[in-house]
């Protein structure tokens, strides 16, 4: 008889990305941090960025950055991050920098430093993840919070007359001169994935090519604060938040103003 | 505006504010980021119109807010950088001083101070002492505060600033008013001679061929936090042991002894001059660290002189750090004017009052 053939594994179609640390996530079940992480860990190893990389964390759940992505990161104060990652870039303009930023930290309490980079053309790369709520502090009104939606500081539902309207960055920061790339994607499909990554992708050359600065914002999930199982909370970012926080691109400079 | 000194020691006239750019770029700083506000805007206008040609940078911010989220980045790079301002502006930057003393990242603050509370005045004042030397923003820290008194001090004290930030890594302050900002007389512009090198193995430049790095202040493990305090003690500890710096001013002899900084320490010297030549035994201590605070010779001094007479341009904040320095409280006398300057008139009445005489 002769030996059976050799059963050989197929090749390797999908591995960890280098950047991104073998360690048991901390977050919470259903939350898109992990996912997150992994797209901007794929983007850098794609482009080789690793060594030259320098991230800016911000405080909130979104700080943890640390602890997952392999590359050297500074920690800022709430919502100063495009300040901060300004300071590195102009530091050292040959370098990577993104900020990677949650929607209290870019949407309110840094809304200044997120327009001024954006109107200086920063050379820099933001990552904002908007799940409407603050995370880590337990669930309070963002200003991304939708309306009706209800968080521990609107127990009856954001109500417009009194708390204003959720607030659309993507659209605001592309109506800036100096934003070259804005764009809104989600993760809550395995092609609203891809999708996702092209559009970090776009963001990196955006910088790579010194562009300005790019913005990608992800709707992102909150189920512990919520109050939703898993499944539920991806349905309501396809849903309602989805509806109100149009996916697309809503900026794509095709050439810097300056050589 | 002068250029940057080619030449060593040179000789320049020139303005207080312009002499700390001087000292900054002979101290190798190349980053500058800031926000206008009055009286300190010559530094932000000589930086803009100096650093680029040196190959630095030089950015106006948004806001105080901003400027020193700049700042930390900037140090965090591993690079020499500064920011000025006044009173108003530095309350702005108070969060990020926090977060760069929690962070241990070097940087040179300049306070050009004026009168406060609040939007104040712009006249010049010493009431941003206790902002200054008690930390200023959350969670308990110390800024290393210097008090120039002349243009040659804003000069020297200033790259003494960036060594003593490097050093410790931990920002300075140095801490001068609209007089001493505004001011102009001579001055040797010496070389730079850095008081030691510091290398900055902590510094963010990409992980190429190492481990990655993070500067932070979050400590969320165990006791973490704790031990991060007890270091940071530790470090202004040895802060207050070894970078105390006083100026003895013609206390041989002195039965009143002036304890003044900046520019109230400066008129008071002229002050000093006139009771010498009345025959009143006056002389001073002037502190030119305020953190750390000269305590060991305040308190030497106290011992040996009739009255210690604390002098400043605000209603009294160093005279609480000179009791804490003595028990003989009964010998401390003070003068305050809160926002303006002290004549050398009014100081030479005080004088004569506490030598049992009349004018």
């Amino acid at each position: 008889m002769s030996a059976p053939a050799k059963v050989g594994f197929p090749k390797a179609v999908y591995t960890r990305p280098e950047s991104l640390v073998d360690v048991k996530s901390h977050f919470c079940p259903g939350c898109h941090h992990g996912t997150i992480h992994k797209i901007v860990a794929e983007c850098i190893d794609r482009y080789g960025l690793r060594e030259k990389t320098i991230g800016v964390a911000c405080v909130g759940c979104a700080v943890f950055l640390y602890d997952y992505i392999d590359v050297d990161v500074v920690e800022s104060p709430h919502g100063r991050a495009p300040a901060v990652a300004t300071g590195v870039k102009r530091a050292q303009p040959d370098k990577f920098v993104f900020t990677y930023q949650g929607d209290g930290d870019l949407a309110a309490i840094g809304t200044s430093e997120i327009i001024h980079a954006a109107n200086r053309g920063e050379n820099l790369t933001v990552v904002f993840v908007n799940n409407t709520t603050y995370g880590m502090t337990g669930g309070q009104m963002a200003p991304t919070t939708m309306l009706g939606q209800k968080t521990s500081t609107t127990p009856y539902g954001r109500d417009f007359r009194s708390d204003g309207y959720p607030i659309r960055m993507a659209e605001l920061l592309a109506g800036l001169e100096g934003t070259a790339y804005s764009a809104r994607v989600a993760v809550s499909t395995p092609a609203q994935i891809r999708k996702a990554k092209e559009s970090v992708r776009k963001a990196f050359e955006m910088q790579i090519n010194g562009m300005g600065l790019s913005i990608v914002e992800f709707l992102s999930t909150c189920p512990t604060n919520w109050g939703m199982k898993p499944l539920d909370a991806q349905k309501r970012v396809l849903g309602e938040m989805s509806e109100y926080f149009p996916l697309g691109v809503f900026k794509e400079r095709k050439q810097a103003d300056f050589a | 505006m002068s250029a940057p000194p080619a030449s060593p020691s040179k000789r320049i006239l020139t303005k207080g504010n312009e002499a700390i750019c001087l000292g900054a770029v002979a101290a190798g700083c190349r980053h500058y980021y800031g926000y206008p506000i009055t009286p300190q805007n010559d530094i932000p206008e000589y930086m803009a119109a100096h650093l680029p040609e040196l190959g630095g940078t030089f950015l106006q911010a948004e806001s105080e807010v901003a400027t020193i989220n700049f700042i930390l980045g900037t140090s965090a790079s591993g690079k020499r950088v500064m920011t000025s301002s006044s009173g108003p502006g530095i309350s702005l930057m108070q969060e990020g001083l926090s977060y760069m003393a929690g962070s241990e990242l070097p940087a040179v603050i300049v306070n050009i101070s004026r009168s406060g509370p609040g939007l104040g005045g712009i006249a010049p004042s010493q009431g941003d002492y206790f902002q200054a030397v008690k930390g200023g923003g959350h969670g308990g820290y110390r800024l290393i505060v210097l008090a120039p008194h002349s243009v040659q001090e804003m000069y020297t004290l200033t790259m003494l600033a960036f060594d003593l930030a490097d050093k410790y890594r931990t920002p300075a302050m140095i801490l001068g008013d609209a007089i001493v900002g505004q001011m102009k007389e001579p001055f040797v512009a010496s070389p730079y001679d850095p008081a030691s090198t510091v290398e900055k193995p902590w510094a963010l430049t990409g992980c190429a061929g190492r481990e990655r790095r993070n500067v932070k202040s979050l400590h969320l493990k165990d006791n973490a936090i704790e031990v991060h305090n007890w270091k940071l003690y530790e470090k202004y500890e040895r802060i207050r042991k070894d970078e105390a710096r006083a100026e003895s001013y013609m206390l041989d002899g002195a039965t009143i002894a002036i304890v003044a900084f900046g520019t109230a320490a400066r008129v008071s010297k002229t002050a000093i001059q006139w009771a010498r030549k009345e025959g009143i035994a006056a002389g001073m201590l002037r502190p030119i660290t305020l953190f750390p605070f000269p305590g060991r010779e305040v308190f030497e001094l106290a011992r040996k002189v009739d009255v210690l007479l604390v002098i400043e341009m605000n209603t009294g904040q160093m005279v609480e750090d000179v009791r804490q320095c003595t028990p003989l409280h009964d010998r401390i006398a003070f003068l305050g004017k809160p926002c303006a300057m002290p004549t050398p008139e009014e100081i030479l009445e005080r004088i004569r009052q506490l030598a049992g005489r009349k004018g």
